[in-house]
Formats: structure tokens, C-alpha cells, sequence
């Protein structure tokens, strides 16, 4: 985590913001990721986020800049402006058609990445199943590794019931998987 | 087929899930930092004749051109601050405002230029060229002496001759210690004095002057003399002006020079 980032804002805030931008960047995206229909509008929503976040860094006193939760903070953010531009629009989510294809630099063979890659593309269709405020809470604790104090911050909700979403969540996901480990017995039977 | 009901299979479970993250585009937090002029992008702003590519970087403005090439203007940035530069929608709003402001002719004196590339001597000349108001022209002369060396004229020339922010530095303003409008830049001659006439400056005027020897304007009510482009010549009233060839001839008539527009002096310039 970059514990230092607060710090280096409060001191000199134009000197650092840099570098939190190229460290958060991939946080910042993945968020708006999913909270938007798509990557472009993703792109839109995680710049038009890290201005908002420098807008908030230019305003704020030191002291309140070295107290930020980076991350909870940044996902508040990411969240509002997502929600501000889709306030007219349907709420949208992934499909298994625009399903990520996460680069994993750790694959050694093609295969192996390929491997990977649908494992990926079949737990974003999954995860896309899900009602949306489980979906959310399931994917900020587990994809994006937010805290559940993070969360709270982020999503504006009381820990409990974030904590019961991601549980409801995980346990549908469960089930799904059931489901289908069922289907390929049946099929290999 | 494994069901995840064991520790282990949970965490499979979550790595799978963390493998759906993505990464962010490349650029991404280029595009956000240029925006906040925090790394380099340019963008085209409304000129005075053309449309502008305006450059700018953490430092300020780097670099402006006409629009027409943009490869090769940004080559050119590239090749003076030796970092990749961004096409972007628009300027930092900050930055906006105060181009836009400085080429309507409102002087801005914080708006940041970026001249780190050039020697200190060019650096005299272009800032000192930022100061020639809207509308006015100085001569080359005029410039090597406000930076105090008086004998570099012909240094003046090649220093605006290589201005990387024209319009912005707005070198068109200075024109040949003979009076006569001279080279520009940032397209030649006529370009020059195409931008001067937005400026409400008629070149065939002053260089009519100049041809009758005329290179400063005086009022007799005042007993001030001025740049014939200086807003305070452009007050006299043609009965009150008096024309003078040279600042010693206008020093033995008991004038003295304006100190806005600061003409060359007498008995040391009277070239």
C-alpha cells in the first residue's frame, strides 16, 4: 500500500500528486469499472475521479490530508462521479462478452494464460450475476482488496450490512459454482 | 470438480476473483496529469489570425505553433523538454484563461512560460518581449538596451527569431530599429504583419513613418515623446504632435522620453 502518499500530499502536494496518480491509477480504474457499462466510460469516470480527488487535495489543510484513507477514500469518490454521470442512465454491469482479460505477468506459458484468462472471464460473468450490492460489495472486498473499514468510507454504509452483502454474495457465487460443477458431472456421465 | 468448501478452496475462490481486476489503459494517468498541467499535453486554442497549438508542462508553456502538423510539432516539443507530450481537448483551466487573456491582448504576468531550454540571455529577451503591450511595437534596438546590452541587437533578432512561444511572447511586436516591420518567425513577413493588424497596428503606416525618418511622435502640450505605437502618441492630437528623426533631436527640443513606453534616449541612441 503506499503508506507514504498521504504524507508526501500533506508536505507537497503538487510535487506528489504525480505519483499517486501512476500508483492508485489501476484501483481508480478497476472502481469505476464497476460501477460503469463500459471501459471507455470507465476511463472517463477514473479521470474525471482523480481530478476530483486533486480539486478535494488542493482544498484540504495538511492535517486532514495525512489523516486520509487513501483507498476508501479514492473508492468514495470513484463512486459519486459514477453515480453523478449514470444518474439518468439504466444501472449497467459486465457481461461474459466484456468480461475482463486480465494480463497475469506471472503465466509462463499461453496456455497457462489462457487458462487464466477464462477462469477470469467466467468469474466476471459470475460476479456479474450477482444484485448489484452484492456484486459491489463482493468485488470492492475481494478483487479489489478493500478493507471492510475501507468499505464503509467508500460505500457510505453501515460495516454490518456491507459485511452481509459480501457473505450473501459470496454464498450465491458458491452456489453457482455448484451449479455448474454439477452440469460437467452430468455432462461427463 | 472441487467444491470451495475448504480454506483452501476459498482462497482459489478469491484469487480467481482478484485476477478479474484490471489494469488501467495506458495513459490514463498521463491524460489526468496533463489536464492538471502536471506533465505535458497541448492542446488548440483561437489565435489572433490562426488556430494555436498551445503546449504546456509542469512548468508552464512550452511551446506554440500554428495549427497544421501536429506530428511535427510534437516532435518539436519532444526534442525541447525530453518528455512525450499528449494531445489533449483542452488546456488546464487555469492556463486557458490566462493564454486566452494574454493573446486578447490583457498582459498576464503569471502566466507561466517554460524557457528552461534556452540560454539566460535568451531567456532576458523573451521575457522582456512578454512585457510589450497589445497593440504597440518596440524595436530590436529598444530590447538590447531594456536588458541592459545595448550593443546586442543583432543577438535580440536571433533570440526572437527562435522563440518557441510565439503569440504568446508576442515577438511580432518587435519590428527593425529602421522602423520597418522586418522577419518573423512563426511564418514570415506578411504573417507578421497580418498579426499586427489584428492588433489595430497598420504596418504600411508605421513604415511610411519610418520612410520619412520619423521614428518618434511628441506633444507639444506634454513635451513627452513616445514610439509612434505607444498608446499615449496615439492620444496626440494632430495639432499638437511634433515628429522627431531621432531621441537627441527630440532631448534638444526639451522633450523628454515617455517612461511608458520607455523611446531610446538622446545623445546615447541617436542612431
Amino acid at each position: 500500500m503506499c503508506i507514504e502518499c498521504p504524507a508526501a500530499l500533506a508536505t507537497d502536494p503538487r510535487a506528489a500528486f504525480p505519483t499517486f496518480v501512476r500508483h492508485h491509477q489501476d484501483l481508480v480504474y478497476g472502481l469505476a469499472r464497476r460501477w460503469t457499462r463500459d471501459a471507455a466510460d470507465a476511463e472517463d469516470v477514473a479521470q474525471d475521479s482523480f481530478l476530483r480527488a486533486w480539486r478535494a487535495i488542493e482544498r484540504y489543510p495538511p492535517e486532514r490530508i495525512r489523516e486520509l484513507h487513501t483507498r476508501g477514500w479514492l473508492a468514495r469518490i470513484v463512486r459519486n462521479v459514477a453515480h453523478n454521470r449514470a444518474r439518468d442512465a439504466a444501472p449497467a454491469h459486465a457481461t461474459l462478452e466484456d468480461a475482463p482479460e486480465p494480463v497475469d505477468p506471472e503465466a509462463r506459458t499461453p496456455v497457462a494464460t489462457l487458462m487464466r484468462r477464462e477462469s477470469a472471464r467466467t468469474w466476471a460473468a459470475r460476479l456479474a450475476q450477482l444484485p448489484d450490492r452484492q456484486r459491489i460489495a463482493v468485488e470492492l472486498r475481494h478483487v479489489h482488496g478493500l478493507s471492510y473499514a475501507e468499505m464503509t468510507e467508500a460505500l457510505e454504509r453501515p460495516v454490518n450490512t456491507i459485511k452481509s452483502d459480501v457473505h450473501r454474495g459470496i454464498r450465491t457465487l458458491r452456489a453457482s459454482m455448484e451449479a455448474a460443477d454439477d452440469l460437467e458431472l452430468e455432462v461427463a456421465r | 470438480m472441487n467444491r470451495p468448501r475448504t480454506l483452501e478452496e476459498a482462497r482459489t475462490m478469491v484469487k480467481a476473483m482478484r485476477e478479474t481486476a484490471e489494469r488501467a489503459p495506458d495513459g490514463l494517468a498521463d491524460a489526468v496529469l496533463a489536464e492538471l498541467g502536471m506533465a505535458d499535453g497541448y492542446a488548440e486554442v483561437d489565435g489572433p489570425v490562426d488556430r494555436l497549438y498551445v503546449a504546456w508542462g509542469p512548468d508552464g508553456v512550452t511551446a506554440v505553433e500554428r495549427v497544421g502538423d501536429p506530428m511535427g510539432f510534437e516532435t518539436e516539443v519532444q526534442l525541447r523538454t525530453g518528455r512525450p507530450v499528449r494531445r489533449m481537448e483542452r488546456l488546464p483551466a487555469r492556463l486557458a484563461r490566462q493564454v486566452d487573456r494574454q493573446l486578447a491582448g490583457d498582459r498576464q504576468r503569471d502566466l507561466p512560460v517554460d524557457l528552461g531550454t534556452l540560454t539566460s540571455f535568451e531567456q532576458q529577451v523573451l521575457r522582456t518581449v512578454m512585457g510589450i503591450p497589445w497593440g504597440e511595437v518596440r524595436s530590436y534596438a529598444w530590447v538590447a538596451r531594456e536588458i541592459g546590452r545595448p550593443r546586442a541587437v543583432r543577438a535580440v533578432g536571433s533570440a526572437l527569431a527562435g522563440n518557441p512561444i510565439p503569440f504568446v511572447i508576442p515577438c511580432h511586436r518587435v519590428v527593425r530599429t529602421d522602423g520597418h516591420i522586418g522577419e518573423y518567425g512563426a511564418g514570415g513577413p506578411e504573417a507578421k504583419r497580418e498579426v499586427l493588424r489584428t492588433e489595430g497596428i497598420d504596418p504600411d503606416e508605421l513604415e511610411a513613418l519610418a520612410d520619412r525618418g520619423i521614428r518618434y511622435l511628441g506633444s507639444d502640450t506634454t513635451g513627452i515623446y513616445c514610439w509612434p505605437s505607444c498608446h499615449h502618441a496615439r492620444r496626440i492630437t494632430d495639432a499638437h504632435r511634433v515628429t522627431f528623426r531621432t531621441a537627441e533631436q527630440a532631448r534638444v527640443s526639451g522633450f523628454r522620453p515617455c517612461t511608458a513606453c520607455r523611446p531610446l534616449e538622446g545623445a546615447v541612441f541617436a542612431a
